[in-house]
């Protein structure tokens, strides 16, 4: 049960966005910004980097709902967003986005855990400040996001497929403008 | 020495926000409804959630700008020192320290907040928007932290910077405003 009196049948963040919709608005353009605006970071990488930091922060909602849509942009299978979650370094990820994952892992952990050297070996790799901007800014985000629907104490489907059949319909509609009360 | 390129002039998040102005408008603005919008939790109490938050992060910067907003907003320094020692212990009502406790559990994580604490905040007569406020304000400023820190961002030693700072944060909030930083670095 959620720790206050939310609105009811809405799973993770949704029952908090509606419980306070002035905040909800912009908490939307924020996620629609920073996943979904122009970059030279795909999207499916950037809700991977999401994927990855909830995964970290073990909050279940966030890790299968941005899995889910990951999944979608990346054609791929349940099973390799799980080994990214499991072993990102083992995975067939170009090295700049392991790396880039290395340091959403640090920024996770706190933000003083970000090294020179993760930045030294992201730029060698070919990211450029603003990737490197935007991962620690999802990164963060995500420790944010995480604790929002964590500390609340907020409910979730535990069936992960709910969310995989979810993804495509999440990435078409995006983070604005979508119907909050539609499953 | 930051890890991206930001202005010498505007240092910790105040360099981070200008770098990218699209992705500071919707933090601004979030940020500025939790700290600044019409609650029932004043502002100085909300500042106080802000401070023990990154202090529990050990985040220089965002520390010492909230810390010296706090102080400002209330009228003495006292409440900021004493929080930081021993919330139990602390000048807060019992609301206010129920509501600092579950800041502090979500700082570390979201799922550390127990029935418990949230009985307790009930019992001293927090609202449910109360609580929704508190956890949102400590998971936003669990975001600040790393992102000033995560970027590496300069954290200034002479005292009076932050003074400066919170006057602006005390007297505009958080929304852009022209020439908003005019004044800060001397």
């Amino acid at each position: 049960m959620a720790h206050i009196k939310l609105p009811e049948g809405l799973p993770g963040i949704r029952g908090p966005m509606a419980f306070r919709p002035e905040t909800a608005k912009p908490l939307n353009e924020l996620a629609e910004v920073l996943l979904r605006s122009e970059n030279s970071l795909s999207r499916g990488e950037r809700e991977l980097i999401a994927t990855f930091v909830s995964s970290l922060n073990n909050c279940f909602f966030c890790q299968n709902a941005h899995g889910g849509i990951a999944q979608h942009y990346l054609q791929c299978d349940l099973q390799y967003i799980d080994s990214i979650k499991n072993d990102y370094r083992s995975s067939d990820l170009s090295d700049k986005l392991k790396t880039l994952l290395s340091i959403a892992a640090s920024v996770q952990n706190g933000g003083k855990q970000v090294t020179t050297e993760q930045i030294e070996k992201a730029k060698s790799l070919g990211a450029t400040d603003i990737e490197i901007h935007d991962t620690v800014l999802i990164a963060a985000a995500f420790c944010m996001f995480n604790r929002y629907v964590d500390g609340l104490g907020t409910w979730a489907p535990q069936d992960r497929n709910i969310y995989v059949e979810r993804g495509p319909r999440r990435a078409a509609e995006g983070y604005i403008n979508f119907d909050l009360y539609k499953q | 020495m930051p890890h991206i390129p930001l202005d010498e002039k505007l240092p910790g998040i105040t360099g981070i926000l200008n770098y990218r102005l699209d992705t500071a408008l919707p933090i601004r603005e979030l940020t500025h409804i939790l700290l600044r919008g019409n609650s029932t939790l004043t502002q100085g109490e909300r500042e106080l959630i802000a401070t023990i938050v990154s202090h529990g992060n050990e985040c220089k910067f965002c520390t010492a700008a909230h810390t010296a907003a706090a102080d400002l907003l209330l009228g003495e320094k006292e409440t900021t020192d004493s929080i930081k020692k021993d919330i139990a212990l602390s000048s807060v009502s019992d609301k206010m320290k129920a509501l600092l406790i579950i800041a502090k559990a979500v700082q570390v994580s979201g799922k550390n907040v127990t029935s418990e604490m949230i009985d307790q905040a009930k019992k001293a007569g927090a609202t449910d928007l109360e609580i929704h406020d508190t956890v949102f304000i400590a998971a936003l400023f669990s975001w600040y932290n790393r992102m000033v820190d995560g970027l590496a961002s300069v954290t200034p030693t002479d005292p009076a910077f932050y003074s400066r700072l919170a006057t602006i944060l005390a007297e505009k909030g958080y929304l852009s405003s022209e020439n908003r930083y005019a004044g800060l670095t001397k």
